[in-house]
């Protein structure tokens, strides 16, 4: 994996982690409106940057659209990577 | 990373509860072919597939196999559901219910805990996928039994299902096997 694809996968997986903790937040405190807004402009983020990703790398889950041939079972698995 | 869809896989109903077959089907939870077998199995080998394609098909399968552990605790949970400690301790709960009242716990029929030793990760791709289509077949042929348990064509529809999937598991996991026996042969040619 080359080092602006890594680079492109670290961004994604800080993005991802910021909605993670911010979804496990809401779980307790499902009434602080602030952080709830902040949760769903996270999540749009997100999906940003999944689709920029998938569209130059492949797809990173179940039902994302593939190219030909089907690209999911394409190495680098993530135990593969160097970080 | 893994994320958790708030949804089953396939509509988990029964006709009626029944604490008889809820001790049965609670192998299909934590018993030595059942589905948190299947799924730790397939996951823990896959770091070592010498393929993409082989590594694809464990993550795949093993993640299908934690829905159906899910729709197994929604079956055992619906079977237990609103009965009494009277019912619970006639069908031969009362241990279970001693030590885990209607909790779901990861034990065979007899109540023995799910345990490692009920899995192999050996390192050898060959190996490995033999265990695997022998788990998938030992898991259709519990599923089987289970049927003939049973009485109840709502659980029996669902059962019907896992033991279908287990039939697609079993068949892909050959074409595995193939593929991987083919990618080894390759590498032995100089």
């Amino acid at each position: 994996m080359n080092r602006e694809q890594v680079a492109a996968l670290k961004e994604l997986m800080a993005q991802e982690f910021t909605a993670l903790e911010f979804h496990l937040y809401l779980d307790t405190h499902p009434t602080d409106q602030r952080a709830l807004m902040e949760y769903n402009e996270a999540c749009r983020q997100l999906m940003v940057l999944k689709q920029r990703y998938q569209q130059c790398f492949g797809p990173l889950t179940f039902c994302e659209s593939s190219g030909y041939p089907w690209q999911w079972i394409e190495e680098p698995w993530p135990w593969q990577i160097s970080y | 990373m893994w994320f958790y869809e708030k949804k089953l896989q396939y509509p988990a109903k029964v006709g009626r509860a029944n604490l008889r077959m809820a001790k049965y089907l609670i192998t299909q939870y934590g018993g030595p072919d059942g589905e948190l077998a299947a799924s730790l199995r397939y996951l823990t080998q896959r770091y070592t597939m010498p393929t993409g394609q082989a590594k694809a098909i464990l993550t795949d399968i093993g993640t299908e196999e934690l829905a159906h552990l899910e729709i197994i605790a929604t079956l055992v949970y619906k079977l237990m559901d609103r009965s009494t400690v009277g019912e619970i301790e006639a069908a031969g709960l009362g241990a279970y219910y001693a030590d885990h009242d209607k909790a779901l716990y990861y034990v065979n029929g007899e109540s023995v805990p799910w345990t490692a030793a009920y899995i192999q990760s050996k390192g050898d791709p060959v190996a490995d996928l033999h265990e695997d289509m022998a788990a998938e077949e030992k898991a259709r042929a519990t599923y089987e039994w289970l049927i003939n348990l049973s009485d109840d064509p709502d659980l029996n529809d669902t059962l019907k299902f896992l033991r279908q999937r287990e039939i697609v598991h079993f068949q892909r996991f050959g074409e595995t096997l193939q593929l991987v026996q083919e990618h080894l042969d390759s590498k032995r040619v100089y």
